[in-house]
């Protein structure tokens, strides 16, 4: 994530690394011929203690990861529900999802608008509050545990059902918008407010990306802040100019997470509001889960998980060569 | 840093405006926590988090909601499903890591940016030919497959474990191997005993996760008598009435309590991990 992109500018640092190679194998060699035949008889075996250190976990990326991401690339060519055989219908799952299905555009739309709402407010939040930890107050610790609570439990069933309760017609919500005279609606069975809602779960986790953060923050060398102070740079500038700019990097991660984290929300959803009222939380993976397991359609969902991966492919791609151009890389 | 507060006006500032917003953000669990403490009525009559009459018949009620499986059935399944991913994921990331973090061979660029992709990875891209597998093995409805995918690595905790031994020198291995140490004994006695803070934050998100973790249960287990923690909860709302908040809350609660152990008391590591990785709590 943090290499420095290849170009014009990378050239000297490459002939350097190419040098440190050269010198490597040269010592080798020396090390060849003093040593003998010993020294060639110990790097086969150690690939192959190499690769059996390494076999539970190439047994498991072929059983449990590449192996199925192939075979539901098949299953998406086909009719199947687990207890017949897939039956090949060609691109029909593909050209149901994107011509007719009205589910399927309702889940996307659903999905990004949740990501559109959530992930802002989150990396707002988070770095706010890790600038405000930053600050060398005292009992930074105590803060750092409150504000990380809601990221230990928010994926939770019981919080699922909390907010069900706080956003309900007499809930927490409502009872407090009252106490200051605001007759709060209905959240969870407007479409509109429904979706708010879950995004605002979804916010109340912002304590992963904060401690990302404030690691992050450490890391920028104080002396950068110590030159600007004497150049007579206010805080304003030099939160822009110096510590956005070095901390960038970090933005991009916390972000492309949060994004990929949306596309794969399912306990809210399907717990606090069940994909209504009238769809508007049908999210991509509760649709998935929906088509799968209510519908047995496995094959039109493999089709789903397919687009899913594309998707998440594409936008963890895009967003670091979009992005590359304005994140500093220190190289 | 962007600066220090120097004056003591700012410094109270600063303390007020952590201490209003956390008050608010913790807010819904002391809401939760207390509530489970407060008669049903008085949940929907106050918006205060604090009880005015205190009951405790909320955990018997919520316990004993499902007739002949009391909640604590729900956790010991739990515990045991968790418990045994968690060793699973620390024994294998930490074998697996070791082969990256210590080796040269052919492919191992390649590898280690196939690992790095995986954990970008979503579960919902490998769900289906899973689910198939499982159902073939005839492993639908028992705990396999929570437990035994553990076994063989986990992307996050392999890559949270190389970066810890590439911290480690070199030099300590050409001293194992000078004294006698095959990569074995060099793995097991010099490199384990070293990394153990990384296998505990390793322990500590693979138990979270699975603790917290309803969508695989909730497709893998369909049986009551095998439900977990989340299942459970899920059981218990459709057992009380719509209005029954009371023996809700209680058990919700009972169900966050490991993780509020695990986080007040091994805190470090929970914060380690985070920071070095990126793990997503």
């Amino acid at each position: 994530m943090t290499s420095p992109r290849t170009g014009p500018g990378a050239t000297p640092g490459h002939s350097g690394k190419r040098g440190d190679r050269v010198a490597v194998a040269t010592s080798t060699k020396a090390n060849v011929q003093a040593n003998g035949e010993a020294a060639k008889a110990v790097r086969p075996r150690n690939e192959k203690v190499a690769y059996l250190f390494l076999s539970p976990w190439i047994f498991g990326l072929v059983v449990f990861s590449l192996g199925p991401i192939l075979v539901s690339l098949y299953l998406s060519f086909t009719n199947y529900n687990l207890l017949q055989p897939p039956k090949w219908i060609g691109l029909e799952n593909y050209v149901h999802m994107f011509t007719q299905s009205q589910l399927f555009a309702t889940s996307l739309v659903d999905t990004l608008e949740y990501i559109l709402i959530s992930v802002p407010i989150k990396m707002v939040v988070a770095l706010a509050i890790a600038l405000l930890l930053s600050l060398e107050v005292k009992g930074i610790g105590v803060y750092r545990t409150v504000y990380y609570v809601p990221s230990l439990i928010g994926t939770s069933v019981a919080v699922a059902y909390l907010w069900q309760q706080m956003f309900g017609p007499d809930g927490l919500i409502n009872k407090g918008l009252a106490l200051v005279g605001i007759h709060g609606p209905n959240w969870l069975a407007e479409p509109r407010t429904a979706l708010f809602t879950l995004a605002m779960l979804q916010a109340w986790q912002f304590g992963s990306a904060m401690m990302i953060f404030v690691a992050g923050l450490k890391q920028i060398p104080e002396s950068l802040y110590e030159a600007a102070i004497v150049d007579g740079a206010g805080r304003l500038y030099r939160f822009f100019r110096i510590t956005i700019p070095m901390l960038s990097p970090v933005i991009f991660f916390n972000l492309i997470m949060s994004i990929i984290n949306g596309f794969t929300q399912f306990t809210q959803g399907y717990i606090v509001t069940d994909g209504g009222p009238l769809n508007a939380t049908l999210f991509f993976a509760l649709y998935l889960y929906e088509e799968a397991f209510n519908f047995q359609n496995m094959g039109y969902a493999s089709a789903l998980a397919w687009f899913l991966l594309v998707l998440v492919g594409v936008l963890t791609f895009l967003v670091f060569r979009f992005g590359s151009r304005y994140v500093y890389y220190e190289s | 840093m962007t600066g220090t507060i120097r004056t003591r006006r700012g410094m109270v500032l600063a303390h007020a405006v952590l201490v209003i917003i956390g008050f608010f953000l913790i807010y819904p669990v002391l809401w939760m926590v207390f509530g489970s403490f407060k008669p049903t009525n008085e949940i929907f009559s106050s918006a205060s988090f604090w009880p005015k009459h205190w009951t405790f018949a909320n955990y018997p009620q919520g316990w004993n909601a499902i007739p002949g499986l009391p909640f604590g059935t729900f956790i010991l399944h739990s515990l045991l499903v968790s418990c045994l991913v968690s060793v699973g994921t620390v024994i294998s990331s930490a074998v697996i890591a070791f082969g990256f973090a210590r080796f040269t061979f052919r492919g191992k660029s390649i590898l280690f940016g196939i690992m790095m992709i995986t954990m970008m990875l979503p579960t919902q891209v490998t769900l289906i030919p899973q689910y198939a597998m499982f159902h073939y093995l005839g492993w639908i409805n028992t705990y396999y497959p929570l437990i035994v995918p553990a076994f063989f690595g986990s992307p996050f905790f392999i890559f949270l474990i190389v970066q810890f031994i590439r911290g480690l020198p070199k030099e300590l291995d050409e001293a194992a191997k000078i004294d006698g140490c095959n990569a074995f004994t060099l793995f097991v006695r010099v490199i384990l005993p070293l990394i153990v803070p990384a296998l505990i934050t390793t322990a500590i998100f693979s138990f979270i996760w699975c603790w917290d973790d309803f969508f695989s249960q909730l497709i893998y287990l369909n049986s009551a008598q095998k439900f977990t923690v989340p299942l459970g909860l899920e059981s218990l709302a459709n057992a009380v009435a719509q209005e029954e908040w009371g023996p809700l809350f209680a058990m919700s609660t009972v169900s966050l309590i490991p993780l509020f152990l695990i986080f007040f008391f091994l805190q470090k590591y929970v914060v380690r991990g985070i920071a070095t990785t990126g793990l997503r709590g």
